[in-house]
C-alpha cells in the first residue's frame, strides 16, 4: 500500500493558489523530500497532509485514509516535527516525552520503554532531566524529533529539521534521520540541497504550488544534465530545461 | 487522560516560572501588608482588613488572566499547539487543559491572601469558606478573559493587554481600593456595567457571611464568565481551524 497518495490536491487562500492540483505518491518506508523556494507550497502541502488545514479541492489518502473524512484515524498514525522546535520550555526532556506519550494514552510501562529507546536513538540520556529551554539548538531539534517519534508514527513529517544547526549537529541529525529509513515513511522539507540529496530516496520539486518534477536525486541530476544537485534544482526551478 | 496530561503540563509551565509566583503571591500580599500598615497609621476606617482583603484577593486573580493568556500565546508562537493539533487531542482537551490547572492555583492564591489577612486581624468566621467558594466563579471569568486574549493576541500583545491594561481596569473599576460612590457619575456607571466591581462586592458579602448579599453580583459575574468563555472557545477553535 502507498503511504501517501494525493489526487488533484489544491489549496486556495483568497487570491493565492498555494497548492495547485498536486498529484504524487509516496511509498511506505520511503524518505521523501519536498523541495522548493519560499512560497512553493511545501508547508501548505504538509499542513493539508497532517490535517491541519483542509484542501480547497482534491484529496489525499494516508495509509488509505482520506484527509477529508478520516482525520481522526490519520492523526493516530502520523506525527509532525514543525519548523519551530515546538517543545514545552519549562518541562524537562523526559517530561516533554511523557506529555506526548500521555496524549497518546500510553501505559506507564510503554511510556518508560519508549523514552528509554528514543533517548538511546537520539542520544538524549545526558540531557534527559534538563529543561527544554536550557538545551542547545541541536538538542532541541533532537527532542522535537523524539516527541514526534514517541507515538510510533507510520508517517513522520519533518519540516526543516536542521534549520539553524551547526555542521556537527546537522550531521548528527542526518544519522538519526537515516536510521529511520525503511521503518517509518518520512516526508522531509528542507532548503538545504545537500541534505535532500544525501537523505532522500525521492525528491519532489515544487514551484508556485505546482509539482515540477518527482524522482530520485540521481535521476534529477541526469534530467538537468548537471553533476551538482543544487545546480540541477536551480535549472529546474528557473525553467532552464530544454 | 489526555486532558489531565495536558493540564499537568500547563500547571508545571505556570508554577515553574518564578515571575509568575512573584506576581501570584508576592504582589497581592505586599498590597495587603501595605494597606494594613496605612490603616494602622490613620485614625479613620480607610482600609479595614475585612473590606480591603476581598478587593485585593479579586485583584490578584487578574494575574490568572495573564497566566492563561501567556501560556496559550506562547504555545501558538512556539508551534507546540501546531504539534498537538496533529495528535488525537480534541478541542475539549485543549479548553479544559488550559482552564483546569488555573482553578486550584486561583483557589490557593485566595487562601493565602485570606490566611495572611487572618494574621493581620481578620476574624475567622464561616464567611472565610464562603469567600473561598465564590472565588471559583470569579476565577472562571478571569480565566475566560485569558483564553480569549491568548487566542487572539500574540505573546507580546498579551503582556500589554493582560499585564497592564486589564490589571489596571480590574484595579480602578472594581472599587477594591476606594468606594466608587465617592467618584460617582459616568465612572461609576461604567464600573457597574463591568464585572469587576460585582466580583469584589460578591466577595465582600461572602466574607461577611451575608449570602443574600452576593446577589445580583453573582449573576453579573456568571453572565460575563459565560459570555467570555463562549467567545474564548469560539476564537480558540477559529484559530485551530486557521492552522
Amino acid at each position: 500500500m502507498d503511504a501517501i497518495k494525493t489526487t488533484n490536491l489544491t489549496k486556495q487562500y483568497k487570491d493565492t493558489l498555494a497548492v495547485d492540483n498536486l498529484n504524487l505518491t509516496v511509498r511506505q518506508g520511503e524518505l521523501f523530500s519536498l523541495l522548493g523556494v519560499n512560497g512553493a507550497g511545501k508547508t501548505t502541502t504538509i499542513k493539508m497532509l497532517s490535517c491541519l488545514t483542509a484542501p480547497t479541492k482534491g484529496d489525499a489518502f494516508l495509509m488509505g485514509h482520506s484527509i477529508k473524512t478520516d482525520s481522526a484515524k490519520i492523526k493516530a498514525l502520523i506525527a509532525v516535527s514543525p519548523q519551530e522546535t515546538a517543545v514545552a520550555p519549562a518541562l524537562s526532556v523526559r517530561e516533554n516525552l511523557e506529555l506526548i506519550a500521555g496524549i497518546h494514552s500510553f501505559s506507564k510501562e510503554k511510556q518508560n520503554s519508549k523514552i528509554k529507546e528514543l533517548s538511546t536513538l537520539l542520544d538524549l540520556h545526558a540531557v534527559i532531566d534538563k529543561k527544554a529551554s536550557k538545551l542547545s539548538g541541536g538538542y532541541q531539534r533532537r527532542l522535537s524529533i523524539a516527541m514526534a517519534l514517541i507515538s510510533d508514527p507510520e508517517i513522520l513529517f519533518l519540516d526543516e529539521p536542521t534549520l539553524g544547526l551547526d555542521v556537527i549537529a546537522r550531521s548528527d541529525l542526518w544519522e538519526v534521520i537515516r536510521a529511520l529509513k525503511g521503518k517509518v515513511t518520512v516526508i522531509l522539507t528542507t532548503h538545504y540541497m545537500e541534505e535532500a540529496e544525501a537523505l532522500s530516496d525521492r525528491v519532489a520539486i515544487m514551484k508556485n504550488g505546482k509539482l515540477l518534477l518527482c524522482d530520485t536525486p540521481d535521476a534529477i541530476k541526469q534530467k538537468a544534465d548537471n553533476k551538482s544537485f543544487e545546480e540541477a534544482f536551480i535549472r529546474i526551478v528557473k525553467g532552464d530545461l530544454t | 487522560m489526555r486532558t489531565l496530561t495536558f493540564a499537568r503540563r500547563n500547571t508545571k509551565e505556570i508554577l515553574r516560572d518564578p515571575l509568575n509566583l512573584a506576581f501570584m503571591f508576592g504582589f497581592p500580599l505586599v498590597l495587603l501588608l501595605l494597606f494594613s500598615a496605612i490603616q494602622k497609621s490613620v485614625p479613620v476606617p480607610l482600609f479595614e482588613i475585612e473590606v480591603i482583603t476581598p478587593g485585593i484577593t479579586v485583584f490578584g486573580l487578574a494575574f490568572m488572566t495573564l497566566f492563561s493568556a501567556t501560556i496559550i500565546a506562547k504555545d501558538r508562537k512556539s508551534a507546540l499547539l501546531q504539534r498537538l493539533y496533529t495528535t488525537p487531542m480534541t478541542a475539549k482537551d485543549f479548553i479544559l487543559g488550559y482552564t483546569l490547572p488555573i482553578l486550584p492555583i486561583a483557589l490557593l492564591q485566595a487562601a493565602v491572601c485570606y490566611t495572611v489577612a487572618l494574621v493581620l486581624g481578620l476574624k475567622i468566621t464561616i464567611g472565610f469558606l464562603y469567600a473561598l467558594l465564590f472565588i471559583l466563579p470569579i476565577s472562571l471569568l478571569y480565566i475566560g478573559i485569558g483564553l480569549l486574549c491568548g487566542s487572539l493576541l500574540n505573546d507580546k500583545q498579551v503582556g500589554g493587554i493582560c499585564g497592564a491594561l486589564l490589571t489596571n481596569l480590574s484595579a480602578w473599576l472594581s472599587g477594591a481600593w476606594f468606594d466608587l460612590n465617592l467618584v460617582g457619575g459616568a465612572f461609576q456607571k461604567i464600573a457597574y456595567a463591568l464585572p469587576f466591581v460585582h466580583a469584589v462586592e460578591m466577595e465582600k458579602a461572602a466574607l461577611a457571611g451575608n449570602l443574600a448579599g452576593i446577589f445580583p453580583h453573582l449573576w453579573w459575574v456568571l453572565g460575563y464568565a459565560a459570555v467570555t468563555l463562549a467567545a474564548a472557545i469560539f476564537f480558540f477553535l477559529r484559530q485551530l481551524k486557521k492552522q
